[in-house]
């Protein structure tokens, strides 16, 4: 009878240094914290950045957030370059299929003329907010400090250029290729008035410095009051009166911002479980900007939705109550 | 190995190490021994995988059946459902 012996041979060491001095000699790191741990350089900077030189490259003081480990930001979803290149993938697979399905049935022909205007004229300008997005989340990528965050950041910030994209796609599908909706959306983006709010609290976002304050305006604040309104309250409103092909096209973009919450909300969990100054902090920039955001949103709710005002006022108790399941009392 | 032990022999592949991982937490009793190539799991009596842990372990959501995909043998009557997968013996 034919044996074969196997031997076990040990493993001298399970993964990196720097790694094990963080989760322990002997055990094994997953991609994910071998993607993420320590990445970012903090010493040796040499010169400072001429664009800024009251900083190091580098720099925790760039927020007023403090940290005794900026790693703590652990990416609950854990992406890294491959987790999250085959998540989006296989999520763009499925919208693609969707919209391939819409236009194969030629589903577009029996939506009714007045949903198509409403969302060229109401929806469509909110791939401008989403480019704001994208840029704000890689002012984050390039002021933030450590890897956990500002690799989830930069995630974050190819997803907002997706959205503008997906929105660009069903724009150019409802008005089969006409190129000009584009341009007249940007025309409203830029003129029409209930757009205003919006868009001078996006260009003020701009210019917020510290990154941490921008992180909180731009993807708990914002992006809720926007998001909640446009991708789940409109859509159910339109849905009942008949229009779910209409949701179909957009559904990856609700999806991804339920999924993406849970990483924004774990940023704050973080930062507040960390010390009461950083509570306090984060208290003062919720309070600085959720009006604002009320307002310029309130505006947009009156084209879409039939009953603005509560609609509104149930996105805001929404948004506090995940400001207060992840430590904040508001 | 006493009798009443369920057995369950993973891949030793990196989707094994969350799963065993979840195992250890909820199941204090489990033995997990390093073979080559395998990881072998013995437990009295009963061993449940419950995809709340291995969810919270990868961070994305887990579907029992995906256990299949690095499954090499088991002992032990099995049940599953969406919540867990669970090996038992019949006392």
């Amino acid at each position: 009878m034919l044996e074969i012996k196997s031997i076990q041979i040990e493993t001298k060491r399970e993964t990196f240094g720097h790694i094990e001095r963080r989760i322990g000699k002997g055990k094994a790191a997953t991609r994910y914290e071998e993607a993420t741990y320590d990445l970012q350089a903090t010493t040796n900077f040499h010169y400072l950045p001429t664009y800024d030189s009251n900083y190091e490259l580098y720099d925790e003081r760039k927020t007023a957030i403090k940290m005794k480990d900026w790693y703590s930001f652990l990416d609950p979803r854990q992406f890294y370059y491959s987790s999250y290149v085959v998540t989006r993938a296989k999520q763009q697979e499925g919208a693609n299929q969707n919209l391939k399905f819409i236009g194969k049935r030629n589903l577009i022909d029996i939506m009714p003329a007045s949903l198509k205007n409403q969302f060229l004229e109401h929806i469509l300008p909110i791939r401008h907010f989403e480019w704001g997005a994208n840029m704000n989340n890689l002012q984050l990528v390039s002021e933030g400090y450590g890897s956990a965050f500002t690799s989830a950041a930069m995630f974050h910030a190819e997803d907002r250029l997706g959205n503008a994209q997906s929105l660009t796609k069903i724009g150019l599908l409802i008005s089969e290729n006409d190129m000009t909706v584009l341009d007249k959306a940007k025309e409203n983006w830029l003129q029409e008035p209930s757009w205003q709010g919006l868009r001078k609290m996006v260009e003020d976002s701009f210019v917020v410095k510290d990154w941490f304050e921008l992180h909180v305006m731009q993807n708990m604040i914002m992006d809720t009051f926007i998001h909640e309104l446009f991708f789940n309250y409109y859509e159910l409103e339109v849905s009942q009166n008949g229009g779910s092909n209409y949701t179909m096209m957009t559904g990856f973009i609700s999806e991804w911002f339920e999924e993406s919450n849970k990483w924004v909300d774990k940023t704050i969990q973080i930062a507040i479980e960390e010390s009461e100054e950083n509570k306090a902090t984060l208290t003062g920039w919720v309070n600085k900007y959720i009006d604002t955001a009320f307002d310029a949103t309130l505006l947009l709710a009156n084209n879409i939705i039939s009953n603005p005002e509560e609609t509104l006022l149930e996105i805001k108790t929404k948004l506090i109550n995940r400001l207060t399941k992840s430590g904040l009392n508001l | 190995m006493s009798d009443d032990n369920v057995l369950l022999i993973l891949q030793a592949v990196d989707e094994a190490r969350a799963i065993v991982t979840a195992i250890e937490k909820d199941n204090p009793n489990a033995v997990v021994e390093y073979e080559p190539a395998m990881v072998k799991i013995t437990c009295p009596k009963k061993l449940t995988i419950n995809t709340e842990t291995v969810e919270g372990v990868i961070g994305r959501d887990w579907e029992t059946h995906e256990l299949q995909l690095i499954l090499i043998t088991l002992a032990g009557h099995v049940d599953e459902d969406y919540d867990h997968f669970t090996l038992y013996w019949n006392q």
